[in-house]
């Protein structure tokens, strides 16, 4: 008898950020982020990715990178694209400026209902918003269980074993499917795209919607839904930088003078 | 200035109330009338809670195997919807378990959380949350608008915990909530990576290493240094991620916040990753090859050497006094 493959479709959450290297300027004016046009995939992501496709290859299963922005962005898309994932879900309304993260994940929600995944990857947060919350609250909306943190993560049949990290080393944790997975930075090693990759990648389908056709209310997203406002922005004054010298073999002298010092020896 | 009733999740911790959550209910008192905890299990003592200033105790009755976000926050959403005194404001602390509740309530009750919070200051009757951006350069400084409780996660080591000499709390039940399949995970094994000596986030002098230290094998100069100094060993994001060091070492926005007497940093260069959880150390000496690193704009004492000549020769001096 033929064995049947069991297949997964696995959604990941990007997040499309403006180069960290380059990160931009708080207006203090306005009281919102000027910050460079051009958008790529946060790194932070790149884990989910990879371990999505790893899962992928190994079950025949498919993956789906799914992402929001408010101006039609697609080059961190592309990069998810280009790694591997076999289409992509890009949210764009010029009504998402100014998101926060519930709403950000009220868009996720909705667009993931769409994918119907049997399992849904995120980071942990993302490297220039950080809230760390978006996880929990796709869950939440979704009514779907989560294990936030997660450093390795084996796939069963309709179940995920999962190592969740705590403040003293890590859970193990098993999790019925669908549900929704964090994953740390360093939990796998991110593929670099390769050039087959990269031009395969122009071909591969984008499912490219509004919020209205995910049945989103403009007042519930962007700069309307956000409903905390910033009411001061401050200058932090700088640690002042102590005495540095260059080591000339005594070096760890200084430091053991300056440890009697301040009376740590 | 009071801003009515403040709810306060605590956490259990070896040996009693987690640190973080005795902060949180310090800050609390700063701002609240009323204080008052909640938890998930039976760990927490009402005694030590009340101590710290919370009047009263709500616990959730919950399987010991169970993550507490989706119980718990469920949980929570009906007892501030069915409350006499809602909550005027929810303090949460970053931890796992403290984003995951943030996450979920926010999500359940519809209101947005104010993240990364370092300070809290009642202003004009409202709240208002301080979070470092720009790896701590810049304080934003933000509030809600709009009813519903005001729910912060509150980054660890930014309220001094203090007991105040309260009576134990008083214990009140949570109502039990059916959260159905989000509630389905269960927790079938708990693993200690925790290395000898004290832990990271209390420990009076900690030792970091970086990638400067060229190879995992080297980590042990670090682990060496900490254990002569009596102190723990920290890491920068890069060697975890490497896979040299259990992510219970990370020192940094996505691992512990450290506010120790002395801040060793070896090999790292310095990226606001890193010093965000470090920069607030009492005292800070570093050492690195690269002149320019940032790390050195931190330092109290900064010596610009190879960490492989610096380090065994300090680690020799150390021995020799003791």
């Amino acid at each position: 008898m033929e064995q049947q493959t069991h297949t997964v479709r696995i959604a990941v959450c990007v997040k499309q950020i403006p180069d960290p290297a380059n990160p931009g300027k708080l207006d203090a004016e306005t009281k919102t982020l000027v910050r460079d046009e051009k958008l790529i995939l946060d790194e932070s992501d790149s884990y989910g990715v990879e371990m999505a496709l790893q899962m992928a290859e190994a079950t025949e299963g498919e993956v789906v990178a799914v992402s929001m922005v408010p101006e039609g962005s697609f080059g961190g898309l592309r990069t998810a694209l280009a790694m591997g994932a076999d289409r992509a879900i890009l949210v764009s309304d010029e009504a998402l400026a100014g998101s926060d993260a519930l709403g950000t994940a009220k868009v996720l929600a909705a667009a993931l209902r769409r994918a119907e995944p049997d399992l849904i990857l995120t980071a942990t947060e993302s490297t220039d918003g950080y809230t760390g919350t978006v996880p929990a609250q796709i869950a939440e909306l979704l009514g779907l269980p989560s294990v936030t943190f997660a450093r390795s993560v084996s796939l069963g049949d309709g179940e995920a074993t999962v190592q969740r990290q705590t403040e003293a080393g890590y859970d193990e944790v098993l999790c019925p499917l669908p549900a929704v997975l964090s994953v740390t930075a360093g939990a796998v090693e991110p593929r670099y795209p390769s050039f087959k990759g990269i031009m395969a990648a122009k071909n591969k389908p984008v499912d490219r919607l509004g919020i209205a056709e995910l049945g989103i209310a403009a007042a519930e997203v962007g700069w309307a839904g956000a409903r905390a406002e910033i009411v001061e922005v401050a200058p932090v004054p700088a640690r002042e930088a102590g005495e540095t010298v260059t080591d000339d073999g005594s070096g760890h002298e200084r430091i053991v003078a300056y440890l009697e010092e301040i009376k740590v020896l | 200035m009071a801003l009515g009733t403040v709810w306060v999740h605590v956490e259990a911790a070896p040996g009693g109330v987690a640190s973080a959550s005795l902060e949180l209910l310090a800050a609390a008192r700063r701002f609240g009338e009323t204080i008052e905890a909640f938890c998930a299990g039976g760990a927490p003592a009402a005694a030590e809670v009340g101590e710290h200033g919370a009047s009263v105790l709500r616990r959730l009755e919950c399987p010991a195997e169970a993550l507490v976000g989706p119980a718990l926050s469920a949980s929570l959403a009906e007892a501030v919807a069915t409350s006499d005194d809602p909550p005027a404001v929810i303090l949460f602390a970053t931890t796992y378990d403290g984003r995951d509740l943030a996450g979920r309530l926010s999500a359940r009750l519809d209101v947005p959380v104010i993240t990364n919070v370092t300070g809290l200051e009642a202003r004009d009757g409202a709240l208002v949350g301080v979070e470092p951006i720009f790896g701590g350069t810049v304080n934003v400084h933000t509030r809600f608008v709009g009813c519903g409780p005001q729910i912060f996660l509150v980054r660890p080591k930014s309220f001094p915990a203090e007991p105040s000499g309260g009576p134990p709390a008083r214990p009140v039940d949570l109502p039990t909530v059916d959260c159905g399949a989000a509630g389905a995970a269960r927790v079938i094994g708990r693993r200690a990576e925790q290395s000898a000596g004290p832990k990271l986030d209390e420990a009076a002098v900690v030792v970091s290493g970086g990638r400067g230290l060229g190879e995992a094998g080297k980590f042990e100069m670090i682990e060496q240094l900490a254990g002569l100094l009596g102190g723990a060993a920290g890491a920068s994001r890069a060697i975890v991620d490497a896979g040299w060091v259990p992510y219970s070492q990370q020192v940094g926005q996505t691992g512990k916040v450290v506010k120790p007497e002395v801040y060793i940093a070896c090999g790292i260069s310095g990226a606001t990753q890193h010093l965000v959880g470090m920069k607030n150390s009492r005292h800070i000496v570093a050492v690195n090859k690269d002149p320019e690193a940032p790390i050195f704009g931190v330092a109290d004492l900064g010596i610009v050497g190879d960490v492989h000549r610096v380090l065994p020769r300090l680690i020799e001096a150390l021995r020799a006094r003791a």
